[in-house]
């Protein structure tokens, strides 16, 4: 489980960024820079995370692991794999190099996050160098934490601007002793249809997208419930590799030439009227567009039926991320002066506000 | 120390003029309830934790939601402490009324506002009672899968402010893991929207902060939960042992083979008995301990999935295995965990019910420490334990009516909490904070931590007006709770109380 790369650097981060706060110099957090592209630009020294690594522990009876934020997240899921584990989520790495800490900093979450839950549902504890210069501790690794308010799960999807995340307790999940992949010939409004229908029922649906074309589906469970639900369903075998190509971008839908823009959406969102090329993730719930529209079209159209959108074209639009109501920003705003009150963690990555 | 509020330790309330604000509230809202008279305000006193009792300044029964924002701009306008209460079923005080504040209770907010089966969600207001949600979602074949004991009585904004979990967490996840979107009320009496229909929202993550906030942050005015598809069987499997240990490890063992059950409940021999006594679900009562795991899911892998526990039971030395053989005999295994709370009251005249988490190793060394201060505090304790996730219910029996049992059982339930932060747990997995456990949070956390909470506060109730001495303590009361924590032990008269 020890790599040779293992090592407690947070001391150094700890140095880094007291001496931050003492010339009130902004830092620009970063692993290995896999996920860059997202949010706006941050200009600021760089703080380097990789240096802090290595499985802190694992128990794979108490379905905890605790990681150093500097871990690549293939190290992650290899010790998992090890135990026939894994992290539900499914993040992206979206890079070879990706790390733990940019995995919680982004809470991005890939094709089982609906039936799973996303990053922040796995989090259950983290250790945080705070705006306050203090290396601290807030949650733990129990299922079952109340204590004080939820800083832990706060940090998942922060995007680095509330403190530099060192650490995190993870709850894991045994694998699935079967998954099968199948793929089915339907239009993509009968498929949001059918999900919607079988999403009602217990089926073993771990994965669900249609490519304009075809619906394909991941089963999983145990061998009972995926071969029942597989006759029920029918369908070509489909490689399981699908899956991981949709979550890192690699299908030929994320070549073209346009600016790719992410929808989250209530699931059973029918098809959206937009201009350029769908594709449905998450059982209707993430959709990804690729489109020369503008950022203000695409928002209001996806805004009337309850969704928001972000831009994942680097640097296309000033403010990627759906801008927030004002009351909303007021308070969002007041949270990051509250817990950075220098303004030393990626400032601007987020909204120019905070 | 004294848990009920001491402005010496917990900071200094604005003092408030009773009529003046009765006359404020009465001309901005003509048709609000208020109650005000004392013996009118006497029900509110204490929440589900009715050792400690408080009776409030006024009581507030909106019905409609600009009643509670108009409210909330009142008592901001005018410096008056406001504490939210749902069903009042908590089990920390933490809905414990200030006598020199405005108690505000939600329960009235007892609609279903929608159920979409196609889109799996229900919209609720924040008085409907947890239970309720599943039973207007049941005919669609959709549930609402937290399930805290209290669900017949507690309503979901409770729910929310304390994350309450349930004997399904392991598998289902707590209150924050089933939630799409919060409508809150601010200090201000300001809207604010958290979360959204989608299944992630821009910005920070205010809906998982505002989870289990404790009614520190906002007050509450809608709630948007997932709704799921009811499993299609739920079988239940009870194994007896000879000790505890062995229940513990055989707990690992099945998680171990890849496992992961619906519930898994561990009883002790003390708590068994009581619930056999009361409720004749006809578990073994020579048991040292008992497991009860249920599986639920399809019909096909759980039947396999029996298969495969009972094996690792029988294997990690049970004496006993038995599966219920029908769906009465399965509510009946389950009636016997369900009421064991008061199952064990029957036992004695009054008992105190901790919440600690550990992670599940150290479970059998944990319970030999708790047995050694049973003895040393000449009272019973009786261990009911979410197994599969480590959250500990120990129940310490005791009579109020003899001096200086309850302070003896709530300094043996302070270190029982002690003992679970010092083997990496948590001094409280779903029952919150509150009141009760004020002085153990200063054990759990630093006064940097602390620090940060407090920051966390200021961000959306600088004035410190809502639910004031709940949650996270100051900074005064961890030096005053150390101070004396240390010498605990070598006082002279340790019934005295010294507050």
């Amino acid at each position: 489980m020890r790599s040779e790369h293992d090592m407690d650097d947070s001391a150094a981060l700890l140095e880094q960024v007291n001496q931050a706060l003492q010339n009130a110099t902004p830092l620009r957090i970063q692993g290995s820079n896999s996920k860059a592209f997202l949010g706006r630009i941050v200009a600021g020294e760089v703080l380097d995370t990789r240096t802090h690594r290595g499985i802190v522990s694992y128990d794979p009876t108490e379905l905890v692991i605790t990681v150093r934020c500097g871990t690549p997240l293939s190290e992650l899921a290899e010790v998992l794999d090890d135990a026939q584990q894994m992290l539900p989520c499914e993040p992206p790495s979206f890079g070879e190099g990706a790390t733990v800490g940019g995995m919680i900093a982004c809470g991005l979450s890939g094709p089982r996050r609906p039936w799973s839950g996303s990053v922040r549902d796995f989090v259950l504890g983290t250790r945080v160098i705070t705006g306050y210069g203090k290396h601290l501790r807030f949650g733990g690794e129990v299922m079952k934490n109340v204590a004080g308010y939820d800083l832990s799960r706060l940090m998942a999807g922060s995007y680095g601007a509330l403190g530099v995340v060192t650490e995190v307790s993870l709850k894991v999940l045994p694998k699935p002793r079967q998954c099968l992949s199948i793929s089915l010939d339907m239009d993509s409004d009968r498929a949001l249809l059918r999900l919607a229908e079988w999403g009602q029922q217990p089926l073993p649906i771990s994965a669900a997208c249609h490519d304009g074309q075809r619906l394909h589906l991941r089963l999983e469970g145990g061998e009972g419930s995926v071969a029942a639900a597989h006759d029920r369903l029918g369908g070509e075998l489909l490689d399981a590799s699908y899956w991981a190509d949709i979550n890192e971008h690699r299908l030929s839908f994320f070549d073209e030439d346009q600016p790719l823009w992410r929808l989250s959406l209530p699931h059973n969102t029918p098809r959206l009227s937009l201009p350029g090329v769908q594709l449905i993730d998450w059982g209707g719930a993430q959709r990804w567009l690729k489109s020369e529209a503008q950022a203000a079209f695409i928002r209001k159209i996806v805004g009337e039926v309850g969704g928001h959108v972000t831009c994942y074209s680097h640097g296309l639009i000033d403010s990627p991320f759906q801008p927030l109501p004002a009351a909303l920003m007021r308070y969002q705003q007041n949270l990051k002066q509250q817990l950075d009150p220098r303004g030393i963690f990626n400032p601007g990555r987020l909204y120019a506000e905070c | 120390m004294n848990i009920l509020y001491d402005e010496r330790v917990d900071g200094v309330l604005p003092d408030v003029d009773k009529a003046a604000l009765l006359q404020a509230l009465r001309a901005r809202l003509p048709d609000l309830d208020i109650l005000h008279q004392q013996e009118e305000l006497r029900p509110y006193e204490c929440d589900g934790l009715s050792a400690y009792r408080t009776t409030p300044l006024l009581v507030v029964l909106p019905r409609h939601l600009d009643e509670v924002q108009g409210i909330l701009q009142v008592c901001h306008e005018r410096h008056v402490p406001v504490v939210a209460r749902g069903a009042g079923t908590g089990l920390s005080g933490g809905a414990l009324p200030l006598e020199k504040g405005v108690l505000l209770v939600m329960a009235r907010f007892n609609n279903i506002l929608h159920i979409d089966p196609a889109a799996r969600t229900a919209r609720v207001q924040p008085g409907v009672r947890n239970l309720a949600i599943s039973q207007a979602a049941a005919p669609f074949g959709l549930y609402y899968a937290p399930d805290p004991s209290s669900q017949i009585a507690c309503s979901i904004g409770g729910n929310v402010a304390e994350n309450a979990g349930g004997v399904h967490c392991l598998k289902y996840g707590l209150t924050v893991h089933n939630l799409l979107k919060l409508d809150i009320l601010t200090v201000e009496g300001e809207y604010l929207t958290l979360g959204s229909e989608a299944l992630d929202s821009p910005g920070f993550d205010l809906l998982a902060l505002f989870t289990g906030s404790e009614g520190m942050l906002g007050v509450i005015t809608e709630v948007t939960v997932k709704l799921l598809p009811k499993p299609q069987t739920a079988k239940v499997l009870l194994a007896a042992f000879d000790s505890v240990e062995k229940a513990g490890r055989a707990v690992g063992d099945i998680i171990a083979a890849g496992i992961i059950p619906g519930g898994l409940e561990m009883m002790d021999n003390l708590a068994l008995r009581a619930a056999e006594d009361f409720i004749h679900a006809g578990y073994p009562v020579d048991a040292e301990a008992i497991l009860l795991c249920e599986l639920d899911g399809v019909e096909a892998d759980v039947h396999d999935d029996c298969d495969r526990v009972r094996q690792v039971l029988e294997q990690a030395g049970a004496t006993e295995v038995r599966q219920a053989r029908d769906e009465a005999e399965r509510v009946r295994f389950w009636a016997g965990r369900k009421n064991a709370f008061p199952a064990v009251g029957r036992l004695s005249p009054d008992y105190y019910c901790m919440d600690g988490t550990i992670p599940r190793r150290e479970l059998p060394g944990v319970l030999r420490a708790i047995a050694s201060l049973s003895d040393e505090y000449g009272l019973r304790v009786a261990n009911v334990f979410h197994a599969g996730d480590g959250n500990m219910h120990p129940l310490i029996l005791f009579d109020a009516n003899q001096p200086g049992e309850l302070d003896r059982a709530e300094t043996l339930g302070g270190k029982i909490l002690e003992l679970c932060v010092k083997v990496g747990g948590s001094i409280t997995g779903e029952h919150g904070v509150g009141r009760e456990k004020i002085n153990q949070m200063c054990a759990q956390f630093n006064s940097d931590e602390l620090t940060v909470f407090h920051a966390v506060k200021a961000a959306f109730d600088p004035g410190g007006l809502l639910n004031p001495g709940k949650n996270i303590p100051t900074l005064h009361r961890c030096a005053e709770f150390g101070a004396m924590h240390v010498h605990l032990g070598q006082l002279p008269f340790p019934d005295l109380e010294r507050f």
